[in-house]
């Protein structure tokens, strides 16, 4: 009887066999790569952030030059009216004139200045779009002229990036735009309180700058771009999107033709968006004439892409309230379509109401439809309606990575958190209404 | 604003004919809703919709046929050497309706009176100057043939406004006196307001249909127009990609396929084995405490735009991968690579695989697990051999669907592979995608009538067709496998 046992070799309850070890070890060795998966996706994750922050966190802060500048009436007035209309004549090219002895004088008078220092080197510290700052502040304010003000003007992006640790006095020596006494000069300024950094508002408001100048480039045509085309395209999905969940879930009957519907519109949610820019190209730019560059054309390409996650989520939505209040509604009376509209829809409207605004945030980061319809242009004035050429923030982000000068991707990566900045809000937004008001059956 | 104007006076109409509607109604009844088919405020609805809808319909088809009327009219006007072909015809009426442009702008700012203007019917080489001092800029010189059919345009254009302003009045009006005439208590306004209704909600769900129709023939035109320009063996054998803008390009899709299909591999041996281990993990083992951070925090990836990770990929992995892998080892010194590209995309695309395979494995019965940890199997083998062979179909489809992401995907590929259109094994060479090209060959200056534009559109089409082919097959698995357990 015990012959059978005798055979095998026995084990100890309390001792695991080799095969039971071995088994064990590869059961935890699993559970290992599944936590690693888990810690190479959160690692990606917090080294994508850490690498745009990190590089574009000093968009946010700039070098200023502080002077005394005299603004001489002779030349920036010659008709003496006082008149803005008059001294417009008056071009960048005078006031840069002007902004040069100014500086020179400054420099020379503080003793800041190293030995020898040419007159060009000192005004070469500030930036070429330094003129137009100080003639948009005349015009602004003609009082000025005659007087000396003391004023704040923006560093070439050199400077800046000497300041931010992007240039050296090595680099400086083999570059065209800047020089090694500029620098020694700008540490002097910075210690004598000529020069200091500060929050660099301009990089909200300020249209965008040319190749030249990456300190004076800014998103504030870009952002209000991105806010027209969200407007066109909260106008137009929403009331599309609801209507056509509404229809599919609770009028539609089960035929060939709302299948047809219902695959199409998981389709499209998988088209890629590069296709909708060719569709907005052939369709609104090519066929319908629209203006390029416009925030409608835009809008309309980013409604279409929107319209169906819009459903999906709406489509959630109406399936969540219960069939109990359709039932009760229709019972005391109610049509089909009141039920609809003064039940079922209020019931729905916080899951709507996420869905939305997560698929807008989609679309405010959608890059690639925009620049086939033109967003990719040169703009520098700010949009004055839905027709106007205009940027868009992420279109902003790519253009500036095809600029030469290193120091656009500083601003690049600037615009990306300003981008972030806004899909955070919208998501947290969307969070609140749906702790807030989601309801459980 | 002509236009805005015309909607904003049909609307307080219809604003209007609500009101009346709704006081006669009420009026007819003696004041007793008990008496009406229809709650007051429906006959209101009814008279509010019969003026504003017709008005409005009927000003947005003149509107949209308006241009096509006049420019065939005009193009009719023109010289016959001008409209000989497709393309000077098209060239023709762009000047004519810049002109055309030029003098309405001109006009409105105060800086040409309409007096003046006549004048330039016998000098048409005067125009352009005057035109520049006012601000707006002509393209090249006029000739009197453009400008007179740019004078004939203002004026067919401003006859066909007055008439639609007319018209759409008439109409709107017209709206208003039928609807008051129809109220009676005994008139059914809440079933005509709500099949109104209706018929917007059914136009609302065919937008859907709209969409993939305008989709497909707005590629399959240019694409048509493109084959009778280039042949298509060579696109599609082709193995050269050299687009040259004198003409005489080389087209071929190969190496542009290729490198799309790499970099989508690359990404995918990336995002599979990450995201499916995380999809394990996270259904099979994770506590609810690390399940309710870990699973959203995942899924932030895939709602971080794409242009962020083109960035991350340009700014920090593709320097690193050149300094730390490709220069070292002697495989390339680009920043923009294959790797770069794919490993970049392969992050993006993990949410995809985790998430969809992390419900398909939840939707395996529980009772399967059972049975398998009840025999003695630990939870790993429970997982290998019983879970993931149930949900395989289910997972291969979460693949497909990644696929599909990976392959469409182009601001990642813009900015991280590279532009060069290569055919090679290397993956810290620069190569180049459809997508890419796509890109490269529509932005800036484009010329509707040349190859090297229209090709884009091939390719557009060619991307269409690839990545709805995988995802209804995706879709259809994915399907069938839910079916299979409910």
């Amino acid at each position: 009887m015990s012959d059978i046992s005798s055979h095998r070799e026995r084990g100890s309850l309390l001792v695991a066999d080799a095969r039971t070890k071995r088994r064990n070890a590869a059961e935890a060795r699993f559970r290992a790569y599944g936590m690693i998966a888990i810690g190479v996706a959160m690692a990606a994750l917090v080294t994508l952030l850490v690498s745009i922050f990190g590089n574009g966190s000093s968009a946010f802060r700039q070098t200023f030059v502080t002077v005394p500048i005299a603004l001489p009436a002779e030349t920036l007035d010659p008709s003496g009216s006082r008149d803005p209309a008059e001294m417009a004549k008056v071009t960048t090219i005078g006031y840069g004139n002007v902004l040069k002895a100014g500086v020179v004088a400054a420099v020379r008078e503080a003793g800041v200045a190293p030995e020898g220092i040419a007159d060009n080197d000192i005004s070469g510290i500030l930036s070429q779009e330094a003129p137009a700052q100080l003639r948009s502040m005349v015009l602004a304010n003609p009082e000025l002229i005659g007087t000396t003000v003391e004023t704040r003007l923006l560093a070439h992006g050199r400077i800046d990036g000497f300041f931010k640790g992007r240039v050296t006095m090595q680099s400086a020596e083999r570059d065209s735009n800047v020089t090694p006494e500029r620098l020694q000069l700008a540490t002097a300024m910075r210690d004598a309180g000529m020069m200091s950094s500060g929050f660099n508002w301009g990089f909200v408001t300020m249209p965008d700058a040319s190749d030249q100048r990456p300190e004076a480039a800014g998103l504030g045509v870009a952002i209000l771009g991105s806010l027209y085309m969200m407007a066109v395209v909260l106008c137009l999905s929403v009331p599309i999107g609801v209507a056509a969940s509404i229809y599919l879930e609770e009028f539609a009957p089960k035929n060939r033709w709302t299948d047809v519907i219902e695959v199409n519109i998981s389709n499209l949610a998988a088209v890629p968006s590069i296709v909708f820019g060719i569709l907005g190209l052939a369709m609104f730019i090519n066929f319908a004439h629209l203006p390029q560059s416009a925030p409608i054309v835009g809008g309309l390409v980013l409604t279409l892409m929107t319209v169906p996650t819009i459903i999906i989520s709406t489509r959630a939505a109406l399936k969540a309230v219960p069939p109990s209040i359709r039932d009760a509604a229709l019972g005391i009376g109610a049509s089909r379509m009141q039920t609809v509209f003064h039940h079922v829809l209020p019931l729905a409207m916080p899951g709507i109401l996420t869905g939305t605004i997560i698929g807008l945030a989609q679309a405010l980061g959608e890059t690639a439809p925009l620049l086939l319809i033109g967003m990719v242009a040169f703009v520098r004035d700010y949009p004055g309606g839905l027709f106007d050429p205009s940027s868009a923030l992420p279109v902003q982000v790519y253009n500036w990575t095809q600029r030469s000068d290193p120091a656009f991707v500083e601003r690049a990566s600037g615009a990306i958190i300003v981008l972030l900045v806004f899909l955070i809000c919208m998501n947290a937004i969307a969070i609140i209404l749906r702790r807030r008001f989601e309801r459980r059956w | 604003m002509p236009v805005l104007w015309i909607a904003l006076i049909v609307l307080a109409a219809a604003a209007i004919a609500y009101v009346l509607a709704r006081r006669s109604a009420l009026a007819s009844a003696q004041g007793d809703v008990r008496r009406m088919h229809s709650l007051p405020s429906y006959y209101g609805w009814h008279a509010f919709i019969m003026t504003a809808l017709p008005a409005l319909l009927l000003m947005l088809v003149w509107l949209i046929f308006q241009p096509l009327f006049i420019e065939n009219r005009i193009a009719a006007q023109l010289p016959a050497e001008a409209t000989a072909t497709a393309t000077a015809q098209q060239l023709a009426m762009r000047d004519v309706r810049s002109v055309a442009d030029g003098l309405q702008a001109a006009i409105s700012s105060g800086a040409i009176t309409p007096d003046e203007m006549e004048a330039f019917t016998n000098d048409p080489s005067t125009l352009r100057a005057r035109l520049g001092e006012a601000g707006v800029a002509l393209g090249g010189n006029v000739t009197p043939e453009t400008l007179e059919a740019a004078q004939n345009f203002r004026a067919l254009a401003s006859t066909m406004s007055l008439t639609m302003t007319v018209l759409v009045l008439g109409v709107a009006l017209a709206g208003a006196a039928i609807a008051l005439k129809q109220v009676r208590p005994d008139f059914w306004a809440r079933n005509a307001v709500e099949k109104t209704v209706m018929g917007f909600l059914i136009f609302a769900s065919a937008i859907a249909i709209f969409t993939t129709i305008s989709i497909v023939f707005s590629m399959v035109f240019e694409t048509m127009n493109f084959f009778s320009q280039y042949p298509w063996q060579s696109f599609f054998f082709g193995t050269t990609w050299s687009p040259v803008f004198h003409g005489n390009s080389q087209l071929g899709i190969i190496p542009l396929l290729w490198g799309t299909l790499y970099i989508s591999f690359i990404a995918l041996l990336v995002a599979v084995p990450i995201g499916l281990f995380a999809a394990i993990y996270l259904s099979e083992y994770a506590s609810n405490r690390v399940r309710s951070f870990a699973k959203p925090l995942i899924e932030v990836l895939a709602g971080i735009p794409t242009i962020v990770y083109g960035l991350f990929a340009l700014v920090t992995v593709g320097p690193l991968l050149r300094d730390y892998f490709a220069q070292p080892m002697g495989l390339g010194s680009s920043g923009t690579s294959v790797m770069t590209a794919g490993l970049v995309m392969g992050i993006m695309i993990i949410p995809f695989v985790s998430s969809l395979s992390d419900d398909i494995i939840n939707s395996v019965p529980q009772s399967l697990r059972d049975g398998s940890l009840g025999l003695g199997a630990t939870k790993s083998e429970t997982i290998r051999q019983v879970v993931l062979p149930a949900a395989l179909p289910g997972i291969v489809g979460a693949v497909l669907l990644a696929a599909s992401r990976a392959i469409g995907e182009t601001m990642i590929v813009v900015l991280g592979a590279g532009a060069a259109a290569r055919l090679g094994l290397n993956p810290f060479e620069a190569m180049t995608t459809i997508t890419v090209k796509i890109v490269s060959q529509l932005t800036g200056d484009t010329d509707f009538n040349s190859p090297e534009t229209l090709v884009a559109f091939a390719l557009g089409l060619t991307l269409f067709v690839i990545t709805l082919g995988l995802n209804i097959f995706a879709l259809y698995i994915v399907r069938k496998y839910r079916e299979q357990y409910e």
